[in-house]
């Protein structure tokens, strides 16, 4: 590839890589080029037309509006091809989900990167992936804004407090790369640093046996120790709704309106129940805030989704 | 020279501004808008060796990739008092506060500023501020950065993050009050024929640096009382566990810091336009654009703030249309600097120090502006932001650009502030050490920001130590070509030769009066029957 003749980009190992490079390599022959017309013609005229005598005669050109239509519409023309181009790469990794995306999710907190693998196996400042796999991230964090960067995968998203961030990705390569924090979060951020560790498939499932308990089975112990059980029961009964194929549907709330239960509603729904209530329930839910850790949010969740599964199966 | 102004020439053997009283009152009560302006001269000068120190302390530590020198709180808060230094208490007010407050009332033909008692207040202002800053320094430090980002700013940091902001919001009101006096005086006392199409460009980019100091600097303000509400009464405004938002708080931070960048670069680009017509000695290419895109800077500069953001977390849909925004915004830099290139076609050229900074700014601000294109581009801030990409990237225009642009109006207007002449050989030595030690510091960050090096990081991986050493041997070269100015200026106040009126053969009123001017400026109301820059004898309207 690209990196042995080109040794100062750093490896490129994602779908992303190659497409901001050449992005990058585009707009550096722009640059180049009108940089290097400035430099000429700077020094040209400074050698050129330099002083010979004080009482030198220079004309007074006032001005060419064909020149500067010129100079103005014909880089803002090219740059605006950069423009294109780039916002259609920011969206494959920001905004359109790739499909059987596998999930990968991170918690950040000062200083450290913790990330949960839905099959169960759960890491600290490190990452284990497949190569060729899309990777979907969500990504929370415990106390400040982190941000999340692969290098060699050309990418990064800030990982907030209070809000779930996702980003897209396909690694392409087998091999370690570095992982940093990428936004200023305290004392030990340049320490907030881990290794990607990209796997060949087979690599990968060995890997991942090694864990224990899967994202879900850990959401339902917790589903049971807080107690959430007691209430929502499966087959509607309880006191609060029924969770039963309730991940990613639109629920319906008191006032009318309709919500998807995504990753962030069910968050908001355990830390701040009262925010949005479903339609024919009592807002009687107590608050968890404070309670759980992301990483537990993050399992509760990841059960109740499962149910969505189950439910499937069964009907 | 023809004298197409008519002004008095009084004899320069009479009292000036500088022998005007020299008693420490005459200065500290002082409402002479020349005599304020040295008082902002020194003040800036003390907070940018301040700085400078601070930023050898963080080049210093990253010669070895272990963080080894110092301790990792003692680093950030090196890069964090770095940052606030050089931001609010030398760029903001670097050209404005003392080239512009020097010259604006001159070059409109006015006895002083519009407000002048609120001129001196500005300068306590600031000094207000300042002191809230030394005070940082001495006490402690800050570690959150120069950004304040919350919820590390409000609720994690241990740092003196109150008395910072003060500093910082105590040194805004000296910002807006300087820009308010100087729109009121370009407004109301231009001389009778000054009209707006013979204002100086050097006016006309402190006009547009005005009004966004006037518009923007209240939004920091408030946004930074905010915090500051948050972090000592806990009220939730930006940490989510006080139910806040704390990407609302960097939208209301670029809000205003993104135009506070317009606010450091356009009276660099006015310095930059009266240098190259003096040095080329020809009128200026595309007056109207150069006046016109100023306008344009400013007015676009404020809807591009969200391309501190495309990784924040704020919607990818606001990030394309603050990215189309951004790529329109390159346009009337562009537009600067070709009129620039075409000024110097068929003059009569001397490369005197001013104009070799003036040079150097025009290449070192097309590398950053060229280099802001690609950071304006979505895609690659994926890999970009928070890198030492940007970290380049913001030096070339506020170092390349501002501060060379400062260095060169220093120069060149230094006989007329101090009536003195200063060495022209080690003006030309330091300017070319400036220029090269900061492509030696700067250039190599590039390089590290896009192998993924990220900013503010203590410690880094051992592969990018050679370019973390050319950086730093940069920075030894670049401080060198400041710290040379700093000796040989103060001794050419002293035992420089004297200034005559008008030693570079420039035009403008500022030219026609004694260096120094005496304190009523005029000894007789101007009036203004010429063009502005009638350098050239030959008058061609149009090239094409």
């Amino acid at each position: 590839m690209n990196e042995k003749t080109l040794p100062l980009l750093p490896e490129s190992a994602s779908n992303l890589s190659p497409q901001i490079d050449a992005l990058m390599m585009a707009e550096l022959g722009f640059s180049v080029f009108f940089s290097i017309l400035i430099f000429v013609l700077v020094t040209v005229f400074a050698i050129k037309f330099r002083r010979k005598s004080d009482y030198d005669v220079t004309p007074h050109i006032h001005g060419s509006l064909i020149l500067e239509l010129g100079w103005s519409l014909l880089p803002f023309a090219m740059i605006l091809g950069f423009f294109v181009w780039g916002t259609t790469v920011y969206f494959k990794a920001y905004a359109i989900q790739p499909n059987d995306a596998m999930e990968i999710f991170v918690t950040g907190k000062q200083w450290m990167w913790k990330v949960q693998h839905p099959e169960g196996p759960r890491e600290i400042n490190e990452l284990h992936v497949p190569v060729g796999r899309a990777l979907k991230f969500t990504m929370i964090s415990e106390d400040v804004i982190h941000s999340y960067y692969i290098p060699a995968f050309r990418l990064k998203r800030d990982v907030l407090p209070g809000r779930y961030t996702t980003m897209y990705v396909t690694p392409t390569k087998v091999g370690k790369f570095h992982l940093f924090c990428a936004e200023y979060c305290g004392t030990q951020h340049s320490g907030m640093i881990g290794t990607v560790y990209v796997q060949e498939q087979s690599d990968y499932e060995k890997w991942v046996a090694g864990g224990d308990e899967s994202m879900s089975a850990r959401g339902e112990a917790l589903f049971g120790q807080y107690g959430c059980v007691t209430c929502h029961l499966p087959d509607g009964k309880g006191r609060g709704p029924s969770l039963v194929g309730v991940y990613n549907s639109n629920v319906k709330l008191q006032g009318g309106n309709l919500v998807k239960a995504d990753d962030a509603y069910l968050r908001e729904s355990i830390l701040n129940p009262r925010a949005k209530v479903v339609d024919t329930y009592q807002s009687i839910m107590p608050t968890f805030q404070g309670q759980i850790s992301e990483e537990g949010l993050l399992q509760i969740i990841a059960y109740i989704k499962s149910l969505e599964k189950e439910e499937g199966g069964q009907q | 020279m023809s004298a197409g102004t008519t002004t008095h020439d009084s004899a320069p053997s009479g009292v000036n501004y500088l022998t005007n009283g020299y008693s420490l009152k005459s200065w500290l009560l002082t409402v002479d808008h020349k005599r304020i302006a040295i008082l902002y001269l020194i003040s800036i000068t003390i907070f940018f060796a301040l700085g400078g120190i601070f930023a050898a302390a963080v080049r210093l530590e990253l010669l070895t990739p272990q963080g080894d020198m110092m301790d990792a709180e003692t680093y950030n808060k090196m890069f964090t008092m770095h940052g606030v230094v050089m931001i609010f208490f030398f760029l903001i007010p670097s050209v404005p506060a003392t080239l512009g407050n020097f010259l604006i009332p001159i070059m409109v033909g006015a006895k002083d500023l519009a407000f002048p008692k609120i001129n001196l207040l500005s300068w306590y202002l600031y000094i207000i501020g300042g002191m809230f800053g030394l005070y940082v320094a001495v006490s402690g430090g800050i570690e959150t950065g120069w950004t304040f980002y919350t919820p590390y700013s409000s609720t994690y940091s241990n740092s003196a993050v109150i008395a910072t902001a003060m500093g910082a919001f105590v040194a805004g009101f000296s910002s807006i009050l300087t820009g308010l006096n100087f729109i009121v005086t370009i407004h109301k006392m231009r001389a009778p024929g000054l009209t707006w199409g013979r204002l100086p460009l050097f006016v006309w980019a402190h006009y547009a640096t005005s009004l966004i100091q006037l518009l923007g600097t209240p939004v920091v303000a408030i946004t930074l009382v905010l915090m500051m509400l948050e972090r000592a009464f806990r009220i939730g405004f930006f940490d989510p566990a006080l139910g806040g938002d704390p990407v609302l708080f960097q939208h209301l931070f670029w809000f205003y810091s993104h135009p506070a960048v317009y606010i450091m670069i356009l009276p660099g680009m006015g310095v930059i336009s009266e240098v190259v017509t003096c040095y080329s000695k020809k009128g200026v290419f595309g007056y109207h654009f150069i006046a016109g895109s100023s306008l344009a800077i400013a007015v676009l500069g404020f809807f591009v703030w969200g391309h501190h953001m495309y990784t924040a977390g704020q919607s990818t849909y606001a990030g394309v249309v603050f990215s189309l925004i951004t790529f329109a915004v390159a346009v009337p830099s562009a537009v600067k600097i070709f009129n620039w290139t075409a000024t110097m076609y068929r003059g009569s050229i001397r490369v005197d120090t001013p104009m070799l900074y003036a040079l150097g700014f025009i290449g070192l601000f097309t590398v950053g502006g060229v280099t802001g294109v690609m950071l304006a581009t979505m895609a690659l801030d994926l890999h970009l932001h928070d890198t030492y990409f940007v970290v380049a990237h913001f030096h070339f225009v506020m170092v390349g650009g501002m501060v060379l642009a400062f260095m060169s109006g220093l120069h060149f207007w230094w006989p007329k502030m101090t009536g003195k002449i200063y060495p022209e050989i080690w003006g030309r030595v330091s300017a070319v050490l400036v220029f090269l030690g900061f492509n030696f510091t700067f250039f190599p960050q590039f390089l590290l920001g896009y192998m993924g090096m990220p900013r503010r990081y203590h410690a880094y991986p051992e592969e990018w130590q050679v370019l973390h050493v050319m950086s730093t041997i940069g920075a030894s070269v670049l401080m060198l070509g400041f710290v040379l100015p700093a000796i040989y200026l103060t001794w050419s106040v002293f035992k420089g030769k004297a200034a005559e009126a008008n030693p570079w053969q420039a035009k403008g009123l500022e030219w026609n009066i004694p260096s120094p001017p005496p304190t009523e400026n005029f000894p007789a109301p101007v009036v203004v029957n010429e063009e502005v820059y009638a350098y050239s004898h030959e008058e061609v309207k149009a090239l094409v």
